[in-house]
């Protein structure tokens, strides 16, 4: 079936089969996702936002149902995919330059203009004169901007940010916030959000699934109006229907 | 006063009066360490030429660090010292970088099928578990005599270990790491090469350390079965013909090159892995 759909996940279940028994991890999950549309995953820890990341990667095959990116359907990981994760995991005996050139390498892409780019995307960031340093010689709101400097490297349409500032601090958090959706903004990226954090899910988001446990459903689907979508993060949090979303996602979330 | 240049010189590269303190009570101290070790020495070697010469203790079993010196200068001069130590050091420097590679090969080998894994795990616990020296005599048989057999000893006494130790390593590599070179469509030969080999480098290199003793071990034990060249084979001849004065000779020379060796090891380490943090 065609659509005009970047993304599209019709009826994907998840069961995860081990020794002890098994685990229904999300169970008949349909959604879909425009290009350039700004999506998040929000749930307790549990409800398989991580696992639906995983799959759309193609790291992982769904038990049911399938997922497609612009009509084709997923059967491994892909070059249109970026993937961040919740930590940097940026390689300690690598510099800089060399972690964030690691997905060219592997996509045996490392062309002159290619590493031209990613300096390029470096310098955005404001990080170029620490490219021959060492991860360990930066602070962790540093080391994230590198990760997402490393992500976008071999110019993915799609990202997938798995928690990407839990492990920051709050005023680091912010601050990437801004920045993370203003260069997806400017590159025209599509991206799939996944977090617990409730404000962080409404500033960040054009669309946000709520997702319930055990297994993983989607419940709602909620959309943010232009007034909070439109500014950065930041200010989004300071419109006054900010509240009054803030409750409403929260009602949900409760709700059982 | 006249202390002036000496407290200038214990005091040298300071910031400040304080750090100048600091800086002459730390040095002060590493020269009391420096010192008390000589004393240690001096008073070892000392009580020992004394206790012999009084014959406190068997100067036949126990020898004397003068006729150790004497005999070690006699031997050098006759010119058959250097052919041992080059035979042993030879034979230990062979079996030691072939243990470590051929262990870290199989390591690989083991991580890149997880099914010979599982299947391999009982026989690397047993191997581990036996002694090999008590392989000797059949290294004897199957390689004869000299260089081959006492090699293959070294190799046995390391190999076991290194293959625990370095696919031990392999299976720790943070699973976050591998995921991430797997978003960017990396092959099994890729996540090997950019993240678990390099990950578990340090532990490639500190085995490398204990694989040095090892080897030791192994290269001594196998010149006292088969050799007729070596130091350990030397230990062997003196105590046949009851010279313990050469069996002295022999471990002061091991125990010299065995710490030249692990400092050698160090030396790497530090090189290969100085900008880790």
């Amino acid at each position: 079936m065609q659509s005009d759909h970047l993304i599209s996940f019709e009826h994907v279940t998840k069961t995860f089969i081990t020794w002890d028994g098994e685990t229904h991890a999300v169970e008949d999950i349909c959604f879909t996702v425009k290009e350039g549309e700004f999506v998040t995953l929000l749930g307790p820890s549990g409800c398989g936002k991580s696992t639906l990341l995983s799959i759309l990667a193609g790291l992982i095959k769904p038990t049911n149902g399938e997922v497609f990116i612009r009509n084709e359907k997923v059967t491994g990981t892909s070059k249109h995919i970026g993937y961040m994760l919740q930590q940097d995991y940026l390689l300690g005996w690598r510099t800089i330059k060399e972690n964030i050139f690691l997905g060219l390498e592997i996509q045996g892409q490392k062309t002159e203009q290619n590493q031209k780019r990613a300096l390029k995307l470096l310098a955005e960031m404001g990080l170029l004169s620490y490219k021959d340093h060492y991860p360990s010689q930066l602070s962790g709101g540093m080391r994230q901007r590198v990760a997402l400097v490393r992500t976008l490297a071999t110019n993915p349409d799609i990202l997938l940010l798995d928690e990407p500032f839990s492990a920051l601090d709050y005023q680091t958090k912010l601050k990437l916030e801004d920045l993370v959706v203003d260069t997806l903004r400017r590159k025209k990226k599509t991206a799939i959000l996944v977090t617990h954090d409730i404000s962080e899910a409404i500033a960040m988001s054009d669309r946000i699934f709520i997702l319930s446990p055990n297994p993983g459903r989607i419940r709602t689907v909620i959309e943010i109006p232009d007034v909070i979508r439109t500014p950065l993060p930041f200010a989004s949090r300071e419109v006054p229907e900010f509240q009054s979303y803030f409750q409403m996602v929260w009602k949900e979330l409760n709700y059982s | 006063m006249k202390l002036q240049p000496l407290e200038e010189w214990l005091t040298r590269g300071k910031f400040s009066p304080e750090h100048g303190k600091y800086l002459k009570k730390e040095r002060l101290y590493s020269f009391l360490v420096g010192v008390s070790q000589l004393v240690i020495l001096i008073f070892f070697i000392g009580l020992w030429e004394v206790a012999s010469t009084y014959k406190w203790i068997d100067p036949l079993l126990f020898s004397s660090p003068s006729r150790i010196w004497e005999t070690f200068i006699t031997m050098l001069w006759a010119g058959d010292l250097h052919q041992h130590i080059i035979a042993t050091v030879w034979e230990t420097v062979v079996g030691f970088l072939l243990g470590t590679i051929l262990g870290t090969a199989i390591a690989i080998v083991i991580w890149w099928s997880k099914f010979l894994s599982r299947v391999l795990d009982p026989y690397l616990v047993v191997l581990n578990g036996m002694p090999k020296v008590a392989l000797g005599p059949l290294f004897i048989v199957a390689f004869g005599g000299g260089f081959t057999a006492t090699i293959a000893m070294a190799i046995a006494i390391s190999i076991v270990i290194t293959t625990i130790v370095v696919y031990g390593s392999f299976k720790e590599v943070d699973p976050n790491f591998i995921k991430l070179v797997q978003t960017f469509g990396a092959k099994k030969k890729q996540i090997f090469s950019k993240i678990v080999l390099p990950a578990s480098f340090p532990t490639i290199i500190s085995t490398l350390k204990v694989n040095v003793g090892l080897a030791w071990v192994g290269v001594i034990v196998g010149e006292f079965l088969v050799s007729k060249l070596g130091l350990g084979y030397l230990i062997i001849y003196g105590f046949q013909v009851f010279n313990f004065t050469l069996v002295f000779v022999s471990l002061f020379i091991i125990a010299i090159c065995a710490t030249i060796m692990y400092h050698l090891v160090q030396y790497v380490e530090k090189l290969l892995l100085k900008n880790r943090k």
